[in-house]
């Protein structure tokens, strides 16, 4: 026997190179983080001294009343949970809906609209920020969170990716039976797609409260006092101050990162399946 | 008597669950279209009617004047709006390249060599994905500080090695100060943001490579080397087209990075100024908003061509394709 299998695992040379890579790889991924929480924890000239601390310290509660002397953190991070909350909801409802009609139903016009549907994924978002602002200033909606969650209520990718489940996971037949037995068509939607779209949704909801939580330019351009500020906008106005406090900084940063942590560590394993799911198919 | 009679079907006077399965699919995809039109198409064509006139956000549309193409001459005549281009497209190689030459091997690596350990490095490396870019570049901004950032006392430190201390720097690098680095550190928070995403596409990717593939070349005595350049390169094309489009699209319309790491200056020499900075600074500084409908437009134009020529790349002898 000449070719031995390749996957008994053989401990050469190589494979230990292999590992210490990935795993230094993924300890420059980690270390920001980690440097994240250590600062928070420090007063502003043991962050900038020498050597910089790579330990925990004792300032957390101080940078903590810093922070929220500076900033009304509670209330941003408040409007961004609102915010994603809002736009999460009307997403999943939204492009579901639209999902199902684009997988299930035979319509005259519907391989040109979801053509054009495609398409309008491929327009750079920067074409709309001038505008953007324009339009929101003429209705009167600047400094208002409708600016944001309005306009964010659909999505093409949204849409897109739930054709895709529902069109290979849930058979036409079911929806056949429900038809005969006399549902109707919201009807069907409601009880017997919604039910059976969990996992997708959850992806689609994932990725739309992480966009939202974390939107920078659209928050910058919309909202103008510190009261209506979404927690990175916050954390802007921290910065841009010339004697900065970065204790109090990073304890922001820290609180902004950590909801999105814990979603993460709760459900990475989905978001990362779903995504890549609607990746291969794209 | 049947023979004379049209099917019963279509005699029937249409019902109401005909009338609705009939609309309702129209009525179900409504919301996307109306929000598309309302806060997608109409603002491209206001866009495309603005960057004609001269216009001050803040005086009333009364206030448009007819330009003619100045605002496009306007751009094309200003330096800085070509050094900001420059630095976008300095930025979009300088962090997109790497961004690929890592996570395809770093994939495969994750692939073929770890198993029980897969989906918790995955997860890792696709953290930076999930995070404020914000928080992200405050972060970045103290690590890259000067005189005690994290970043020049590990690279100080490196430096003593035997062997491979000649690669790292002996001196401190000013990172956000000098008009030299700006542009790396910039692409080095880019680089760490986007690198897992990429590195998790890919993974799909090989994933959908059959395994008897590999095996039938072992069988035929190809390395491992050959294997990655005969097998995972050429399937992995359809991936790497997307990832590298991705890349593309988004390395051309940088500002949140840059903006932040910057303070919103656009650094020493302008280096970190890219040009939807320069956009938004145009608008929300200068509030000279039809300049900037232009500049978009131009961007518009830049990001169109390049992804015509990432197309054609692609299209027949790409990367992977035949030498």
């Amino acid at each position: 026997m000449t070719a031995a299998p390749t996957r008994t695992p053989r401990l050469d040379t190589r494979r230990i190179g292999a590992y210490l890579l990935i795993f230094l790889g993924a300890l420059l991924t980690v270390a920001p983080f980690y440097f994240m929480f250590v600062f928070a924890t420090h007063t502003r000239t043991d962050i900038f001294h020498l050597p910089p601390p790579a330990w925990f310290g004792s300032n957390l509660d101080e940078n903590y009343r810093s922070l929220v002397e500076r900033v009304p953190f509670w209330r941003n991070l408040w409007n961004s949970l609102y915010l994603a909350v809002l736009t999460t909801g009307f997403t999943l409802f939204f492009c579901t809906l639209a999902g199902y009609a684009f997988a299930m139903f035979s319509f005259k016009g519907r391989e040109a609209l979801f053509g054009l549907l495609l398409a309008t994924m491929l327009i750079p978002g920067t074409l709309n920020i001038v505008p953007f602002a324009l339009i929101m200033q003429a209705l009167g909606w600047i400094d208002q969170p409708r600016a944001l969650w309005v306009p964010g209520m659909a999505s093409a990718f949204g849409i897109f990716l739930m054709r895709q489940y529902i069109g290979s996971s849930i058979p036409r037949e079911l929806v056949e039976a429900a038809r005969i037995d006399g549902a109707t068509e919201f009807g069907i939607f409601r009880r017997v797609i919604v039910p059976l779209t969990g996992p997708a949704m959850a992806t689609l909801g994932l990725v739309t409260f992480v966009q939202s939580w974390n939107g920078f330019l659209g928050p910058l351009i919309i909202f103008r006092t510190a009261e209506t500020f979404t927690a990175p906008l916050a954390l802007r106005s921290m910065q841009g101050i010339a004697n900065t406090d970065w204790g109090a900084l990073m304890c922001g940063v820290a609180l902004t990162v950590v909801p999105l942590l814990i979603l993460f560590a709760l459900a990475s394993r989905q978001l990362i399946e779903g995504l890549t799911a609607g990746a291969t198919k794209g | 008597m049947q023979a004379t009679l049209k099917p019963p079907k279509a005699r029937r006077r249409p019902s109401w669950s005909d009338f609705q399965r009939r609309y309702a699919p129209y009525l179900f995809i409504s919301p996307f279209f109306i929000l598309f039109f309302a806060f997608g198409l109409f603002p491209i064509v206001f866009n495309a009617f603005l960057s004609f006139h001269q216009w001050q956000p803040g005086t009333g549309l009364g206030e448009m004047k007819f330009v003619g193409l100045r605002n496009y001459t306007d751009n094309l005549t200003d330096p800085t709006f070509w050094l900001s281009l420059k630095n976008t497209a300095v930025l979009a190689v300088l962090s997109g390249l790497p961004q690929h030459l890592i996570a395809i091997p770093l994939a495969f690596a994750i692939q073929g060599g770890l198993r029980r350990m897969q989906n918790l490095v995955t997860a890792v490396y696709f953290l930076p994905y999930i995070t404020s870019i914000v928080a992200i570049s405050v972060i970045f901004f103290t690590l890259f500080s000067w005189q005690y950032g994290v970043i020049n006392v590990v690279l100080n430190a490196l430096h003593g090695l035997p062997l491979i201390g000649a690669l790292f720097p002996a001196e401190k690098i000013n990172w956000l100060g000098e008009k030299e680095y700006v542009q790396s550190a910039v692409a080095m928070v880019v680089v760490w943001r986007y690198t897992g995403w990429n590195m998790l596409l890919y993974l799909s990717g090989l994933q959908a490579i059959p395994r008897e593939l590999y095996e039938a070349a072992s069988v035929d005595g190809a390395t491992r080397g050959q294997q990655f350049r005969f097998i995972t390169l050429p399937l992995l094309r359809p991936i790497m087209f997307i990832a590298v489009t991705l890349s593309l699209i988004g390395g051309l319309q940088l500002f949140e990075e840059p903006f932040i790491l910057t303070n919103g200056s656009g650094g020493a020499g302008q280096a970190g100024l890219t040009t939807v900075m320069y956009m938004y600074r145009t608008y929300a500084a200068y509030s000279d908003a039809g300049v900037a409908a232009a500049m978009s437009w131009l961007l518009f134009l830049v990001i169109g061509a390049l992804t015509l020529v990432n197309n054609r790349a692609f299209g027949r002898s790409g990367l992977a394709g035949r030498d």
